[in-house]
């Protein structure tokens, strides 16, 4: 392999004809020669019978030669950016990578800076000099996929704790932790903090070596004077001494930052303080901040964690040739998509570009070896210029990805001063395509979320098989919204654990879960869960559920964005774990996939894998309406905004659900670590071969590639596949996926432009999220780099004469950097190199001055609207989502619709014009009059819209919604005849409520015990039972168990009455009510019950043993008012004389006095013996008399 | 009307081991003469409820119960138609109804074959007159009228109010035009929790989104904001409605419409 980058250092072999070498080993020979990077000359195309004769006698090692020079570059520039513990003394088989030592004795040496690639084993006997020993002794399968390289276990642990990143994982090392027997490598740890191992090119370590500095510009606060002294502080200016390795330790501390401050012992003003007058005196030092050239020839030594870089200089590079050469050919591979991944790419340049410092090495290899220059003897990178110029020189070449990464990106770049020292052409390109970029990327989430609303439809009762099922249900749903609440509140609570908080619960939960049935609707509430509230970009939403007020939306619309942007710096990850994270869960994914884990019941797994399953499908061939083919010139944006947010929501769903698809598929097989022998993998591979895959993902991506609608398939298959153990990519189905996506990888050439060619975005994206999936711990790392035949396969007929998704621009920088996070550790890195060089970058870092609300507790003074905003999504989420897309659509067709109405303004008014003006006019005259025209009608066209549009909708709206009114509610006016009041009654009436407690209280007094002044007034009654007709008969507040109290109540107070029982307020002697007034009031009472009572009363209490009783104890005994009362009651027909002699028939059994009993004989007797018995008519009239008295007076 | 935090707890304060007899009420009402007897009662029952969940359990041992009903037997043996009941439940500071409900169970349990169902003895407190005893009946229905925190008749009042409540929300509602859908409309389309209205539309009071009432016409306190939270508001967050709601804790609005009345 060397060979090969030899004989191109040599000139031997043209750049081009080695890219093509490589190409055609990676891809069948049919596809035509690689398209050149735009800065080719021509004469690179030219095919020279020398090159191919020197280049056919390596053909055996075509393959090797990307990893091979991935490796070399990660390699060569680990002395630039070492990673964590400074690179020790290469182990004897690093010089691999020189020529004449092919293969070379065994590499893997513990702490050896990795490699990116193992060397792939090569299939033919012609890498013979390839030992196995090389790769540990492991035995190895047939064929390259067999090869589990020198991996350990895998990224995905079997966590189950609620910590929050038990997924956290990464590459295991290579070549490192690989060698001797299954029970070394699994002694290792499982965590991968080990950094220095993948991604050896990987995140910004917290490590040593001058890439430890706080990215963070937040004015650091001291919490408390206690933690200052017991910690030293790590604010930006000191570094965390613990992470300071040994051998740099021992640098002596001359930095200018660090001089005499011994962490911890100074104030934050103090450091500040130095900080500010360090600046300045730099300031005036060189005031050419943007190239600076540092008067000392050699690095500065300096203390790790400092901020200062060595500044870079084009004048000081050291063999240029050779470092454009391979510039150029790793530009190319990475054009050609030879590299897995793209982005893993970029960030390694991008971290070549930013190098602070080389580790300081012997005098003698900073300078550069005569003779030396043509081969790979002397380091390629031998000073901070070198790798600068390198990356700068890669760079170039990738403009054009780079040009469609996010605006903030886009900044970065174009202000980075290396970046403009070494290639001021490719600033400029860049500041002008950051000047063009719209692409606003914010790397914070959104939050959001709300709980699943209640649909009858799929909810309501007839849905379940009994009322038990249904009330269960309904039980389970509230478990399972307070298991999340409390999640929420508390997840992130040290020492909160989800299992022990909540895995009994939820296992209780899932007990109940009998029915299959009742497993089902749970499972349909749990999707529709995890969809709401993980749609968001990764689902990292800050309150899901949350109480907390949103502070933000709080401070009104003005500084909002402001505001916005420093949240965003707040609450951004700081890294997502580099840019190949391991699959997580982040957010609110992690309460979903915890409570899986927790529940651990097969039946919900199994429905939910169905549910999934059914709904994935359902999303993937949904056909995303397309907008209407345009007929002018770049067609309004208003159409595409709108499809994009479509497939956007849609692909956001699709990868999600595929991402928990994947998880409860795999997880009864998930293991940490690939079987370690060869007979336990067969036999494995044989048992899971016969296993049919949970959802048919390889016919969807057949499907999806021949109806070219990949952008939407892959990106969620990649999920899917990312959660998939060990074992899944050796098996036929799975690897024949594979095999597919290593074939659309290549083909996805960026630079290709062409008729039905895929967007570039599109691309983009596929490339991004495929690169990922070839970086997952359990993908096995040589599976990109297989064997030319098998790509020969891939064969997709696709409907070319049908425009698919993929050449429509449906991707934009959002949803990528949605979807791929990880591109956005690029512009971290950008930002933390400006930050660490924030001095020299003349005030390029603003500070952040912490603002604070007030009174946050206080009630949230919104603005209107953003409440308006507020309700219309309020309103929207109790509806039918059918009802938001309806709204959603008219309100975009109408939007384009108006705005094409304004263009005709464009072609109607230069017509008008010209029939309007004589014929004599000139033309430029002409064409003035009409652009005039045209300007003042859109401009008036714009104002009729603005001006009317609303008006008009909203009178229409108005118009429409009484109309709606009016047809469904009930009038108001039979709402109060339904509950029986007549038709004038204004509902004055008293309330029941208030008129039951009253009476309640006259019973109480009579019933006693009373204080000797208490008493009650005859007025007093004879209003309460006014009242009591009054509310009887408005009925507007009275509900049936009212009436029937009431009901009960007045006989109550009637018995009382009969047996002379109420305490009468008035002169002492009295205390007791007039024959008269009793009369009187037991006559409204006979009324009320004739009249006005709606339920039956419960007269027979009269008589009953209890009420007869109270008569019993009065001496002498008043029996007038009984009979009285008896004989009204069966003059009017209240109740029958039968009924009173079953009553009195059943008071025989009671025990009374002897004489009582006697005397009730014989009052009775007549009463009952007569059918009729006139009142004397001179009582009546006095009663009618004053009754109308009463009545008079209390109207 | 808005009563404040200070004056609530200075009515609370008040209520501290005081017997939940008219007496009572009467005696608060003359304190806080500016406060209506609707409001007084509500916090009075509230705060009596509190105490009564705190210390129920003591009079249920079957040792309690026997004491009283030794007590009781005794005390009617002198004299029956002295408050016998009452006394003792004022005397060992338990609410007068409930303390009628252990005596008539226990009597009934010594005078039945079959020990009585609990819709027997509803029914018997309801209506006294079933009580087949005529001391025990008069003394269950003083205990009864005198409660002014406990029994069928203070039920029936706090349904009422609730009812009331309603029917006074649902006319507000239709006053303003807003269109809703009631507690048996929702029923109808099948909604398992529901609050008393869901509006189809929402609308936004002071800043704050609303999408559902739930009118508990009773006295809002914290401790019972706390409960209806737990039990009913998270079933119609989790069920239907979005966390957007208004619950109207207050006591009766209508306090001011009626006349007042002393006795």
């Amino acid at each position: 392999m060397a060979a090969v980058l030899e004989s191109l250092l040599r000139e031997e072999v043209s750049v081009a004809a080695a890219v093509r070498w490589i190409a055609r080993s990676a891809q069948s020979s049919e596809v035509t020669a690689p398209t050149r990077p735009q800065a080719w000359p021509e004469s690179a195309f030219r095919d020279d019978p020398g090159e191919a004769a020197a280049l056919s006698s390596l053909r055996p090692l075509r393959k090797e030669f990307v990893p091979f020079l991935l490796n070399f570059l990660r390699e060569q520039s680990s002395r630039v950016l070492p990673q964590g513990p400074p690179t020790p003394a290469k182990a004897p088989g690093s010089s691999a990578a020189l020529p004449g030592r092919p293969g070379g004795p065994p590499r893997g040496g513990r702490g050896a800076r990795s490699q990116l690639f193992p060397p792939t084993e090569p299939s033919s006997t012609a890498a013979a000099e390839a030992p196995s020993a090389r790769r540990g002794g492991r035995r190895r399968g047939p064929g390259p996929g067999r090869e589990r390289g020198g991996r350990g276990s895998g990224g995905l642990e079997e966590g189950v704790s609620g910590e929050s990143s038990p997924w956290a994982g990464g590459r295991r090392p290579r070549g490192s932790g690989s060698p001797g027997s299954p029970s070394l490598a699994r002694s290792d740890p499982p965590n991968l903090s080990n950094l220095e191992e993948f991604p050896p090119v990987g995140s910004v370590p917290p490590g040593p070596a001058g890439r430890t500095k706080p990215s963070r510009r937040i004015n650091p606060t001291p919490v408390s004077e206690e933690r200052s002294l017991s910690k030293p502080k790590t604010c930006f200016t000191s570094p965390p001494i613990n992470c300071v390795p040994s051998s740099q330790s021992s640098v002596p501390d001359t930095s200018p930052w660090g001089h005499g401050l011994p962490p911890g012992c100074r104030s934050l003003q103090e450091e500040r303080e130095m900080l500010r007058k360090e600046r300045s005196k730099q300031l005036q030092q060189s005031p050419t901040p943007a190239c600076p050239t540092s008067e000392s020839g050699s690095p500065l030594p300096s203390r790790t964690g400092n901020l200062t870089a060595e500044p870079a200089d084009p004048a000081r590079v050291s063999s240029r040739q050779r470092l454009e050469l391979i510039a150029l050919i790793y530009s190319s591979c990475i054009a050609e998509n030879l590299v897995p991944n793209l982005f893993l790419e970029l960030f390694f340049v991008l971290q070549l570009l930013t190098a602070r410092r080389m580790v300081a090495t012997k005098e003698s290899d900073l300078e550069p070896i005569p003779g030396a220059l043509d081969s790979l003897e002397s380091p390629l990178f031998q000073s901070v210029h070198d790798c600068v110029f390198f990356a700068v020189q890669v760079l170039e070449h990738q403009f054009q990805v780079l040009s469609y990464l996010d605006k903030g990106t886009l900044k970065l770049l174009a202000e980075n001063e290396r970046l403009l020292c070494f290639s001021p052409a490719l600033q400029g390109r860049l500041r002008a395509a950051y000047e063009g970029s719209v692409a606003k990327v914010s790397l914070a989430m959104p939050p959001s979320a709300q709980a699943v609303s209640f649909q009858p439809e799929t909810d309501n009762r007839a849905n379940f098989s009994s009322d038990r099922a249904f009330h269960t249900f309904k039980k389970q749903r509230d478990v399972f919204f307070e298991v999340l609440r409390e999640w929420e509140d508390r997840h992130e609570e040290p020492g909160w654990d989800f299992e022990k908080g909540l895995g009994s619960r939820i296992r209780a939960m899932m007990g109940q879960l009998s029915a299959a049935c009742s497993h089902s609707h749970f499972v349909r509430l749990f999707q529709k869960q995890l969809l709401q509230m993980c749609q968001s970009p990764s689902g990292t939403g800050g309150t899901v559920l949350g109480e907390a007020p949103d502070v933000l939306s709080m401070l009104g619309a003005d500084k909002l964005g402001r505001l916005r942007r420093l949240q965003e710096r707040l609450v951004a990850p700081q890294s997502s774990g580099g840019p190949c994270p391991p699959p997580t869960f982040p957010g609110c994914q992690g309460f979903f996939r915890d409570f899986i884990l927790s529940a651990s019941s097969f039946q919900f797994n199994q429905h939910l894998m169905d549910s999934l399953s059914l709904k994935i499908r359902e999303l993937n061939s949904l056909a995303l309406p397309q907008p209407e083919p345009s007929d002018e010139d770049g067609e309004s944006d208003v159409d595409w905004q709108g499809e994009r947010r479509q497939f956007a929501m849609v692909l956001l769903s699709l990868r999600l659900l595929a991402k928990f698809l994947g998880f409860v598929a795999f997880l009864p097989y998930r293991g940490p670590e690939p079987p370690p022998t060869r007979e336990l993998q067969d036999s494995i591979l044989a048992l899971r071969s016969q296993v049919p895959p949970a959802l048919d993902v390889r016919a969807l991506l057949q499907q999806g590639l021949r109806a070219r609608r990949a952008v939407l398939t892959v990106p969620w298959l990649v999920e899917f596949l990312s959660l998939a153990d060990h074992i899944v990519p050796l098996l036929d189905y799975y690897r024949s996926i594979f095999t597919l996506l290593l074939h659309l990888h290549r083909s996805l050439v960026l630079s290709k432009e062409s008729e039905g060619e895929m967007c570039f975005l599109n691309k983009l994206l596929l490339l991004a999220v495929l690169g990922w999936l070839f970086q997952i711990p359990t993908v096995p790392e040589d599976l990109f780099f297989l064997e030319e035949g098998q790509l020969d396969t891939f064969e997709v007929d696709t409907v070319t004469s049908e425009q698919g998704l993929d050449g429509m621009p449906v991707v934009d920088q959002h949803l990528l950097y949605t979807c791929c996070p990880y591109i956005g550790e690029l512009r971290k890195l950008l930002a933390s190199w400006v930050s660490g060089s924030s001095g020299r970058s003349g005030g390029f870092v603003r500070k952040i001055t912490p603002t604070t609300t007030t009174g946050l507790g206080a009630q949230p003074p919104r603005t209107t609207q953003g409440l308006q905003a507020q309700l219309a999504q309020a309103f929207f989420h109790n509806q039918p989502p059918s009802l938001r897309r309806t709204v959603e659509f008219v309100a975009e067709r109408i939007g384009s619709n108006c705005v094409k109405h304004i263009k005709f303004c464009q072609k109607k008014s230069p017509g008008a014009v010209r029939a309007l003006l004589p014929e004599e006019t000139p033309a430029a005259v002409l064409s003035s009059a009409e652009n005039i025209a045209v300007g003042l009608a859109t401009e008036k066209a714009c104002a009729w819209l603005s001006a009317n549009i609303t008006a008009l909708i909203r009178r229409e709206v108005k118009a429409a919604v009484s109309r709606t009114l009016r047809a469904q509610g009930p009038e108001p006016a039979a709402r109060g005849e339904r509950r029986g009041c007549s038709r004038a009654c204004e509902h004055h009436a008293p309330l029941p409520s208030h008129l039951i407690s009253e009476i309640k209280d006259v019973l109480a007094l009579a019933v006693g015990p009373r204080d000797p002044e208490e008493g009650v007034s005859p007025e007093h009654l004879e209003q309460l039972l006014g009242q009591l007709g009054q509310t009887l008969r408005c009925r507007q507040f009275l509900c049936p168990p009212a009436e029937q109290h009431l009901a009960k109540c007045s006989v109550e107070l009637a018995s009382l009455l009969v047996a002379d029982q109420i305490p009468v307020l008035g002169p002492p002697v009295q205390h007791r009510l007039e024959r008269g007034q009793a009369r009187r009031l037991l006559h409204m009472l006979l009324s009320l019950w004739k009249d006005d009572f709606q339920v039956p009363v419960p007269l027979q209490l009269l008589l009953s043993p209890r009420n007869l009783g109270l008569l019993a104890d009065t001496r002498p005994r008043e029996w007038d008012l009984l009979l009285f009362l008896l004989r009204e009651l069966v003059e009017k027909g209240l109740m029958g004389r039968t009924e009173i002699e079953a009553c009195l028939g059943s008071l025989h059994d009671a025990q009374w006095p002897k004489d009582f009993s006697e005397e009730l004989a014989t009052l009775f007797n007549p009463l009952l013996a007569e059918p009729h018995m006139p009142e004397p008519q001179l009582r009546a009239c006095e009663l009618v008399q004053t009754n109308r008295g009463t009545v008079l007076a209390q109207s | 009307m808005i009563l404040t935090k200070a004056q609530y707890d200075e009515i609370a304060q008040c209520l501290v081991s005081v017997p939940p007899t008219r007496q009572s009420l009467r005696k608060l009402k003359q304190r806080f003469p500016s406060q209506s007897q609707a409001t007084l009662l509500s916090i009075f029952s509230q705060e009596y409820q509190k105490h009564i969940k705190r210390t129920h359990a003591k009079h249920h041992t079957s040792e309690a119960i026997e004491s009283y009903y030794q007590r009781y037997l005794n005390g009617v043996g002198r004299n029956g138609a002295a408050p016998v009941l009452l006394d003792l439940a004022n005397e060992v500071d338990y609410a007068p109804s409930l303390m009628a409900r252990i005596i008539l169970e226990r009597f009934l349990q010594e005078h039945e074959e079959t020990p009585p169902s609990k819709s027997v003895i509803n029914s018997m407190l309801r209506d006294p007159s079933q009580i087949p005893d005529g001391v025990l009946a008069n003394q269950v229905y003083q205990c009864i009228v005198n409660d002014c925190c406990y029994g069928p008749l203070v039920d029936c009042i706090k349904h009422a109010i609730g009812h009331e409540h309603e029917v006074l929300l649902r006319d507000l509602l239709l006053e303003k035009s807003l269109s809703f859908l009631d507690e048996d409309q929702l029923r109808a389309k099948g909604y398992d929790k529901t609050p008393d209205f869901i509006l189809q539309v929402p609308v936004a009071v002071e800043g704050h989104i609303i999408h559902w009432i739930e009118s508990k016409a009773s006295f809002g306190d914290e401790c019972s904001h706390h409960a209806y939270l737990h039990d009913q508001f998270w079933s119609y967050w989790n069920s239907s409605l979005g966390r957007h709601s208004c619950r109207i804790l207050t006591s009766s609005p209508s306090a001011t419409r009626d006349r007042s009345t002393n006795n």
